[in-house]
């Protein structure tokens, strides 16, 4: 069954991938004229700079000023060294600073790279390292930072008064908690084994949850896009695949290189079934950071595409944008709310498919 | 910075913070938070239990106590029917010994009468005896007085001796 459904994911994917794509064009296209129609509003771009990742945290454009928080950028470059500072030195990408500055356009584009003395973009020089702070980075510190505040608060309370009922923020915790032993982990792994995995499982729940919840709320913390990065939910999915494979047992190799119940001749000579299963531990992360990646993403899209509504139409006239807007803004609220669901079955989903992994991979020889 | 193309800083970052955040609610979050449920959840299991325990071992007293009282009814009851049986014979016996003892006393009375009419009986033969003989006195001095009576009267006296 989740074979099927990863497949369809897939495919989304892909249709998902080509529309960027196509959005990526336009974009091109617009900055190449953009000096002549600066006001003009690209939807493409307004939802991008939205979802993406950034080397500041942009709040409120009022005219033409702009107000962000801006995130420390650390970079490692061959030539010119170790180099920190924030990026508000950057003018948001207007100016070059110490030799670097982020690409406007090329294959680099919205990257940092680095600048001749003249403020020509050097094309020969390789990339700087970067390890900026950027919003993602910085949203997923607020939300571990809140993690561990609320986390150790709780577990303070579970220490001062043992064998009572909770209390304040240790009740709206422990649900959610018991949630996670008794629905996701005790019948995935098994009575017997799940309280190994307790602790990780309920780190990635607490972090997906509370994540795509900040998500949804437009203003900081909330309002970056960090369950949506590819890049987080890839550690994610690693690190689940990681802990699978350190737990796996006899069993689990034997069902796999040897599935019992297959016939021969799906094995040998050419080993049909043994590569399938193969390419099934690696295709099951590789899912499980896509879905989450994709979902939240989409659902970005989605909300941002309601608001861009608002502005296409504004162009043609302002009473059609007035119009238009609230029409757009009840299907906001909808989508918000929607987005809040879709926050906790992603949530719920990624830890029961972890749990399921978990519990496979000390698979019982038939 | 791709849309899809993981960002090795990102991915940098996440590595470290998600490993120090893992660990620092592993030892101090996760850890006191499972075993203050485990403990809680076992406190309120054996508070159940023992609830439990005690709710058994109350019916088993009320069905002791029930026993007690049942026993003590039916000795009560026994104890009761045996007095009951035990009053009628005393007053079987009671009253056989006063039949046999009224028996006894009319007997003796009869035999006190019995004495005393032979006593009576005794007295009257002795009075009349003596009267008899006071009356044959006189009589015999008015008949001495006279000797041909006197005469006569020996005769007579004489022939019933003769006849005796």
């Amino acid at each position: 069954m989740w074979k099927k459904q990863s497949l369809t994911i897939l495919l989304l994917f892909g249709l998902m991938l080509a529309r960027v794509g196509a959005q990526d064009d336009n974009q091109h296209e617009s900055n190449s004229n953009s000096h002549e129609e600066d006001k003009v509003f690209n939807p493409g771009t307004f939802i991008l700079d939205h979802v993406m990742d950034s080397y500041d945290w942009h709040i409120l454009t009022v005219g033409d000023t702009h107000i962000s928080i801006p995130l420390p950028v650390i970079l490692i470059s061959k030539s010119k060294g170790f180099h920190i500072f924030l990026s508000s030195r950057f003018h948001h990408g207007h100016s070059a600073y110490k030799g670097f500055m982020i690409a406007q356009d090329g294959p680099n584009e919205g990257s940092i790279v680095e600048v001749d003395e003249h403020g020509h973009v050097d094309e020969n020089a390789k990339l700087p390292l970067d390890f900026s702070i950027t919003k993602t980075v910085f949203a997923m510190l607020i939300s571990f930072l809140l993690m561990i505040w609320i986390f150790l608060s709780v577990a303070k309370r579970y220490k001062k008064n043992p064998n009572r009922p909770p209390k304040g923020i240790q009740a709206l915790m422990e649900p959610i908690i018991l949630f996670v032993r008794d629905d996701i982990a005790i019948p995935s792994i098994g009575e017997k084994r799940y309280e190994r995995f307790m602790p990780y499982l309920l780190t990635v729940f607490f972090f997906i949850i509370l994540n795509n919840y900040l998500g949804v709320i437009p203003f900081p913390p909330g309002g970056a896009n960090v369950t949506g990065n590819i890049a987080v939910t890839a550690v994610l999915a690693l690190l689940t695949f990681i802990i699978t494979t350190f737990s796996t047992n006899k069993g689990y190799w034997k069902h796999i290189f040897n599935a019992p119940g297959v016939p021969w001749w799906l094995k040998f000579p050419v080993p049909l079934m043994p590569f399938i299963e193969l390419l099934g531990v690696f295709t099951k992360p590789l899912v499980l950071c896509i879905r989450l990646f994709a979902n939240i993403l989409a659902g970005h899209f989605i909300i941002l595409s309601f608001v861009a509504l608002i502005f296409i139409f504004g162009q043609i006239h302002w009473i059609a944008g007035y119009g238009v807007s609230f029409i757009s803004v009840l299907f906001y609220v909808f989508m918000t709310l929607l987005e809040f669901l879709v926050a906790f079955i992603q949530a719920y989903v990624f830890t029961l498919l972890s749990a399921l992994y978990f519990g496979m991979a000390k698979e019982e020889a038939h | 910075m791709g849309l899809i193309s993981p960002d090795y800083g990102t991915i940098f970052w996440m590595v470290l913070a998600f490993g120090i955040v893992f660990l620092i609610l592993k030892k101090f979050g996760w850890k006191p938070i499972m075993e203050g449920l485990k403990a809680r959840e076992k406190s309120i299991e054996d508070a159940l239990l023992s609830a439990e325990q005690a709710r058994e071992e109350m019916t088993a007293l009320q069905a002791d106590h029930e026993r007690i009282m049942q026993d003590a009814r039916t000795e009560r009851d026994s104890l009761l029917s045996e007095a009951r049986v035990m009053r009628d014979e005393i007053i079987e016996t009671a009253r056989t010994e006063a039949i046999k003892e009224g028996e006894k006393l009319i007997e003796h009375a009869r035999k006190q009468i019995e004495n005393e009419k032979a006593n009576a009986i005794g007295e009257i033969k002795e009075q009349i005896s003596k009267l008899s003989v006071d009356i044959a006195e006189k009589i015999l001095r008015v008949e001495l007085s006279d000797a041909v009576k006197q005469k006569a009267l020996n005769d007579d006296i004489l022939k019933d001796l003769k006849l005796n």
